[in-house]
């Protein structure tokens, strides 16, 4: 089959790889019906996650159809739709038991390696390096799913591939971003970022009863687009002072909660953007965690900052003092979403969350490099191209 | 590019020397290291834990290792932890030794895990196969160390 293979530093290519088979009873395969990009994968395309090997197929957010079942699977028969969540969770270890489903204890087929870089081993993921399990990944025209019965959900009749597609990962990630923070009515919310993610960390913030929530970034469509479709209000920071802003939309308070939808790859119009890429570039620090500290400093007095946006390593200048000074919580996950998207499909269903917007550009699986490539440097007004191997 | 791609390949091994070096560099103030327990806590209750009837993996280790199970605080499961009788030689947790996969602690360290997955999850994820279809230097030493990291690690 063909598929979408990481070939080195920002190398990507489409080869012929061989099928994917069932290796466990409780996987199933599923053919693609579609994947799509994501910022995460931009850190593993540049070079910034290790452990890639030439060859390893990328992708973790899709959607397809069953087409194989494992003797041990109940939940799933040939000719499901179902969307897949990217993270693989086993659905028994302590860690799922208490959905904390992407810190699972028993899918990660390779847990010395985060135990020495974490601590501890994160659970497996779809196309995500050998330190997050080594799975092989969903850009292509089959993907083999492990412990299906808990990481694949049957689509509702009534949405359309597209819309269910972002409920593989985008969706969940950003509810889970205002739902772990602890959003609550009246509450005022920034939003570092206007991806995916962050749009929709946006809209679950509105969905759960916050009364303002202001969405950051700097790319004017993606600023027209969160406006326009989610109902946030927006800051463009390359045109104004983002603290200075907030501080005067909140009473001088500062947002209660902030949400950081940004990762390692952060971009800022100050000097300290340059101090941070200098250092990332020489493997000083692993991450730039310029919205990190923004959002750190721009949150009130025992706030919450919530980590939304991928970082691998260690990072430099963290303003530890600030965090301590003004009593705040800071939290930060890779996202659960075997806990959320049986709800997010029910509130599609009901018309609550949009999705489709995002979907600014649909490729076939040949294509793919050159829609990273557009996906990379925001070109075309691109926020999120969709891969459909079947065209 | 390619600057970026050395820079790469020194992080990946840099990165991946910690998972084989760290607990070197570490052992050698832990006086205790040598006597240690792997211990993992399975989402079980005690009851469904004996030490006569663990999974295969550990089963098949038979009087070769000691086992101690008892109930994990708040309502976490049950710890089961196992050590080797045999004391090791000196030199067998050397970091030539444990590349090679010769260091006994690794073998029974991913024993213990996977019993950990069949008594949770009903079975051993298996990785994806072939791990890729071509190789490079820099996949060859990830590929290496992702054959002894199912042995690794702080547990």
């Amino acid at each position: 089959m063909k598929a979408l293979c990481w070939e080195g530093v920002n190398k990507l290519a489409v080869e012929d790889v061989p099928d994917p088979v069932l290796r466990n009873d409780q996987d199933v395969i599923v053919r693609l019906i579609a994947g799509t990009t994501c910022g995460s994968d931009l850190h593993l395309i540049g070079g910034y996650i290790p452990f890639m090997r030439s060859g390893d197929v990328i992708g973790h957010e899709f959607l397809g159809e069953v087409v194989e079942v494992g003797a041990a699977v109940r939940r799933h028969k040939v000719g499901d739709r179902v969307v897949v969540c990217s993270f693989v969770g086993c659905g028994r270890c302590w860690y799922c038991a208490n959905d904390l489903w992407s810190l699972c204890d028993n899918t990660n087929t390779n847990p010395g390696i985060g135990q020495a870089l974490f601590g501890a081993d994160t659970g497996g993921i779809f196309g995500y390096s050998h330190a997050m399990g080594g799975l092989r990944g969903s850009h292509a025209e089959y993907v083999r799913v492990p412990f299906a019965d808990y990481g694949a959900f049957p689509v509702p009749e009534g949405i359309d591939d597209t819309s269910a597609l972002f409920v593989s990962d985008s969706v969940p990630t950003g509810w889970m971003g205002a739902d772990l923070a602890g959003v609550k009515p009246g509450d005022v919310v920034a939003v570092w970022g206007c991806g995916a993610v962050g749009q929709m960390a946006a809209r679950a913030a509105l969905l759960l009863g916050a009364e303002r929530v202001i969405s950051i970034d700097r790319i004017p469509e993606r600023l027209e687009m969160t406006e326009r479709h989610v109902g946030s209000e927006v800051i463009d920071y390359t045109a104004t002072d983002v603290g200075a802003e907030l501080r005067e939309r909140t009473g001088g308070r500062g947002p209660d909660v902030c949400i950081e939808a940004v990762g390692m790859e952060a971009h800022s119009d100050s000097p300290v953007h340059l101090y941070d890429q200098a250092k990332q570039q020489l493997r000083l620090q692993t991450d730039r965690p310029t919205a990190v500290r923004q959002a750190i400093h721009a949150c009130r007095k025992a706030g919450t900052v919530f980590i939304l946006g991928v970082f691998a390593g260690a990072v430099d200048k963290f303003p530890l003092g600030a965090v301590i000074n003004k009593g705040l919580t800071v939290r930060g996950a890779q996202m659960h979403g075997q806990r959320y998207i049986p709800m997010l499909l029910d509130r599609m269903a009901a018309g609550e969350l949009s999705t489709s917007h995002l979907a600014t550009h649909t490729v076939t699986l040949d294509e793919a490099p050159r829609a990273y490539d557009m996906f990379k440097h925001k070109s075309d007004g691109c926020v999120r191209a969709v891969i459909r191997p079947g065209g | 590019m390619t600057s970026r791609k050395s820079l790469w390949a020194a992080a990946a091994a840099l990165a991946a020397g910690a998972v084989v070096v760290r607990r070197s560099t570490v052992r050698p103030a832990d006086p205790a290291a040598a006597d240690r327990w792997l211990t993992v806590t399975i989402n079980r209750g005690p009851g469904d834990i004996q030490p006569d009837r663990l999974p295969a993996p550990l089963q098949e280790y038979g009087d070769r290792i000691e086992t101690r199970i008892r109930p994990a605080p708040g309502d976490r499961g049950t710890e089961l932890a196992v050590r080797l009788r045999q004391t090791r030689s000196g030199t067998s947790d050397s970091v030539p030794a444990r590349l090679a996969g010769q260091d006994p602690r690794q073998d029974l360290r991913r024993a213990l895990r996977e019993a950990k997955s069949l008594l949770e999850a009903g079975e051993v994820l298996l990785p994806d196969a072939p791990p890729t279809t071509h190789d490079t230097p820099g996949g060859k030493l990830v590929g290496l160390l992702t054959r002894r990291a199912g042995g690794e690690g702080v547990l």
